[in-house]
């Protein structure tokens, strides 16, 4: 190969890995155990919807902020326990507080997959009153991560 | 600065008097597990402290009979209207633990003592609520926990034990 080539070749590499990057970049900030926990989420929802490409985090943002009818009167929103902003701390129903959901204030969110599973399971049926897709549960994890 | 001494004669009469009041209460939900005066082991296991600790308060175990112990572990999936559903082997984990360093029940006759080795089953009557144990009430007269009484201390409930017992969590009483 000439240098010229060789240069050229890096170039591309250059240019390839900085397009991969920056699509990525919303996602990039991820831990190993987290993005565990999203290609998780992600696997699951190609299964249901194979057109399913990856996570919103305007669509998660929405989900999260928005009022939900069918969960318990007590709790509309994840907003009621959390707050509309994601890196303040929250408060439960007994008043004890509840550390920030927003990744840049909290890392330790999204890293263990047992705990990500059983608060879904609970609060999604306490706010929504169903199971939350995967779909959904992606969603508003890149959007908490985001933050 | 020097702090005040308390003289040893008022804290023996509490301490006899706590005895001697505590008689009747053995059939009745149990003795606090004092450990000294009002002071309680706080939860000392980690899981019990996460799970417990997640929502609410970490109540000393303690504070209640294994049995009720045995009842609050096996409801959790609905927890004073709370799903705080844990996995099985979760849930022996607690109940084991919590049941282990309950408040001292008073052993049937012709008992042969020791073991706490064996965790007691639930039984549908024993209490839910450290508020709805004797010895709460006896030290909780009604004027000690009326909702006037509450609401200066920005209590939200006669369980939240911190408004007024600010280390509670840490097993201390004595205020």
């Amino acid at each position: 190969m000439t240098v010229e080539c060789r240069f050229n070749s890096i170039r591309l590499a250059a240019l390839v890995v900085a397009v991969l990057t920056g699509a990525g970049a919303a996602l990039a900030a991820m831990s190993p155990a987290q993005q565990a926990i999203h290609d998780g989420f992600a696997a699951a929802a190609k299964v249901k919807d194979p057109a399913f490409t990856q996570f919103s985090i305007e669509r998660g943002r929405t989900f999260f902020l928005a009022t939900h009818i069918g969960g318990k009167a007590a709790t509309p929103s994840c907003t009621t326990c959390h707050t509309a902003d994601p890196k303040k701390v929250g408060s439960t129903r007994a008043n004890k507080p509840i550390e920030p959901m927003a990744g840049s204030v909290n890392p330790r969110r999204y890293t263990d997959a047992k705990d990500v599973e059983k608060w879904y399971l609970r609060n999604c049926s306490d706010v929504v009153g169903r199971e939350c897709t995967a779909l959904e549960k992606g969603d508003v994890m890149v959007y908490l991560l985001s933050l | 600065m020097t702090t005040p001494h308390h003289s040893s004669l008022p804290c023996l009469l509490k301490s006899v008097r706590a005895v001697v009041l505590a008689a009747p209460l053995w059939a009745t939900g149990g003795v606090p597990a004092l450990a000294d005066g009002k002071n309680f082991a706080p939860i000392a296991d980690p899981i019990v402290a996460k799970e417990c600790g997640a929502c609410h308060m970490k109540y000393p175990a303690g504070l209640m009979p294994a049995a009720s112990w045995s009842r609050i572990v096996a409801g959790l999936p609905d927890h004073f209207g709370e799903n705080a559903g844990v996995d099985a082997a979760t849930a022996l984990h607690m109940v084991t633990y919590l049941t282990a360093n309950a408040a001292v029940e008073k052993p049937p006759r012709g008992a042969k003592g020791g073991a706490k080795a064996v965790v007691p089953a639930a039984t549908a009557d024993a209490p839910l609520r450290i508020t709805e144990l004797a010895w709460f009430r006896k030290d909780h007269g009604p004027r000690r926990i009326s909702a006037a009484a509450l609401a200066r201390k920005n209590a939200r409930s006669a369980g939240d034990c911190m408004a007024c017992h600010k280390d509670a969590e840490k097993g201390m009483f004595d205020e």
